[in-house]
């Protein structure tokens, strides 16, 4: 019968996870501000362009306002605040 | 407020993944086929009128309903939990926990020496500090969550690699410098770690014939030691969880160099950093994107060194990386310093803004910050697009002498220089 070993687990320790709940729903886009954040991925500013077009075709109900961060995969506080301000839902895209 | 994110098809497991360790792992997600670049505004509405290649339902209906279907009782949990690792495991004979740890992806596909608790003890002498000291912390990128661990930690991994107990200081010191050797970058990175001062001498470190190859124990398993330990102390380094690389890296097997600096005709890299030349350190790139090699300098050096700086990819910056000869083939030619050879590179690697703004790093790290105001990108955008432009600052530009002499080779590596990334050794012996 082969020896059995005890060896060391070689992971290190990650940190406890808290849940976060996700904010409530809206009833219908209707009316409401809709941000299109473009997280600034090559291209995704004409992807973001096609949804905003999109909606102005499809939507027109739902107002669209186009938006960037400073700095790619920087968060940027004051575009979060503007958002929060005077939105009520946000589309976030897109990668590569 | 209610948000969905749009991601393409192939980043979904990791989406999931990220998600999940966020707490929110029923946040609102769409998803449009890969890639998004290089496709036409035409292509992109297709997407967008197209299916979900995730969902398997229109790409519009499933945005609509991110936003819109009410939660139910998971999405308004959360969750919340506690991941632990326990110190030893289960007792099992060799052959199983080779395949335990294989499984596990704790390993590089080759075999390890598993880390019992005598050879971890024995590793551990190669250190005054205490096995439950903090060393640091480590994460594949930036949107995950950053996992921490101590001495004893640094040291299974050490074991693992094969590594002698007098090299733990060098590995501590670069699990200590918070830089990852397991980006999860899709760009492939590597890290390229240089190693200066006594230490390398004291540790029979190869400098010379063969430095970047498999001919030396000490370079061979301090680099895969911190390969080992950036994957198994971050939280992983798994394919499509938390490994995105597209085609992988070489580098990432080891990527540990010493300095060849008795042969070099110039101070060492860490003096030239503010160092003193009796100090050992060690520094890490991010890197490892490109490798490209010549010889010299020789009589048309100066064609090939400005073609071969413009040849690289210009998001990611090189160390060049000379042969003791093609150092002294150098200054023969006036560059009786690195500064020196770093600002002629830098005059000299030069090429259109357009093509400089086409690159995809660039459009997409660069750009923003060149739109914001920040140097030197602001100024480079605004150049016309039939404009030379540098590509890089002189700071920009590494420069390492490795090698044994038997040619006046170089070798351009990517190695991104990043804050806090030059660590003392001697704080860890």
């Amino acid at each position: 019968m082969s020896q059995r070993l005890v060896v060391h687990d070689p992971r290190g320790y990650p940190p406890k996870i808290a849940g976060k709940r996700i904010a409530d729903r809206l009833s219908g886009l209707e009316g409401k501000v809709v941000y299109l954040v473009d997280c600034l991925f090559d291209n995704s500013e004409i992807f973001i362009e096609q949804l905003r077009q999109w909606f102005a075709e499809h939507m027109p109900a739902v107002i669209t306002r186009v938006i960037k961060p400073r700095e790619s995969w920087v968060d940027d506080p004051e575009m979060r605040a503007r958002i929060e301000a005077d939105g009520d839902a946000a589309i976030l895209g897109v990668g590569l | 407020m209610p948000t969905i994110a749009v991601h393409t098809h192939v980043f979904a497991r990791l989406v999931k993944s990220v998600t999940h360790v966020s707490g929110m792992p029923t946040a609102r997600q769409a998803f449009v086929p890969q890639p998004i670049v290089g496709r036409t505004p035409a292509e992109l509405r297709a997407y967008i009128e197209g299916i979900d290649p995730v969902h398997k339902r229109p790409f519009i209906q499933v945005m609509m309903e991110g936003l819109t279907n009410p939660l139910n009782a998971e999405d308004l949990k959360g969750m919340t939990f506690d991941r632990s690792t326990p110190r030893l495991l289960e007792p099992d004979t060799e052959e199983n926990l080779q395949q335990l740890f294989m499984n596990n992806n704790w390993t590089d596909f080759l075999p390890v020496v598993l880390p019992t608790e005598e050879r971890v003890a024995q590793m551990l002498k190669g250190t005054s500090h205490a096995p439950d000291e903090i060393v640091g912390r480590l994460r594949p990128t930036v949107y995950r969550e950053w996992w921490e661990f101590t001495v004893e930690k640094v040291a299974v991994n050490a074991v693992m690699a094969g590594a002698r107990p007098e090299y733990l200081p060098v590995i501590l010191a670069q699990a200590a410098s918070g830089m990852t050797a397991r980006s999860s970058s899709t760009t492939s990175f590597a890290t390229v770690s240089i190693v200066n001062g006594p230490i390398r001498n004291e540790l029979k470190m190869n400098s010379g014939i063969g430095a970047m190859g498999p001919y030396n124990h000490a370079n061979a398993t301090i680099g895969r030691a911190f390969c080992l330990l950036s994957q198994n102390l971050q939280g992983g380094s798994v394919p499509n969880e938390t490994y995105m690389g597209s085609q992988g890296n070489a580098y990432s097997y080891s990527a540990t160099y010493a300095e060849n600096e008795e042969q070099s005709p110039w101070e060492p890299f860490h003096v030239q950093k503010g160092h003193q030349s009796g100090e050992s350190v060690v520094t890490t790139f991010l890197g490892g994107w490109y490798t490209h090699s010549g010889y010299g300098p020789r009589q048309y050096w100066e064609e090939t060194f400005a073609r071969a700086l413009t040849a690289v990819d210009v998001f990611s910056e090189p160390i060049l990386i000379l042969d003791p000869l093609s150092a002294r083939e150098f200054v023969a030619r006036g560059f009786d310093n690195k500064q020196k050879l770093s600002e002629w590179f830098a005059r000299h690697a030069r090429m259109t803004a357009k093509e400089y703004w086409d690159n995809q790093s660039v459009q997409t790290i660069f750009r923003p910050r060149a739109v914001s105001g920040i140097e030197p990108w602001a100024t480079r955008l605004k150049a016309a697009p039939d404009e030379l432009i540098e590509i890089f600052r002189p700071e920009d530009i590494s420069i390492v002498v490795i090698g044994g002499g038997t040619q006046a080779g170089w070798k351009m590596v990517s190695g991104m220089l990043r804050e806090n990334s030059i660590v003392s050794i001697d704080k860890w012996r």
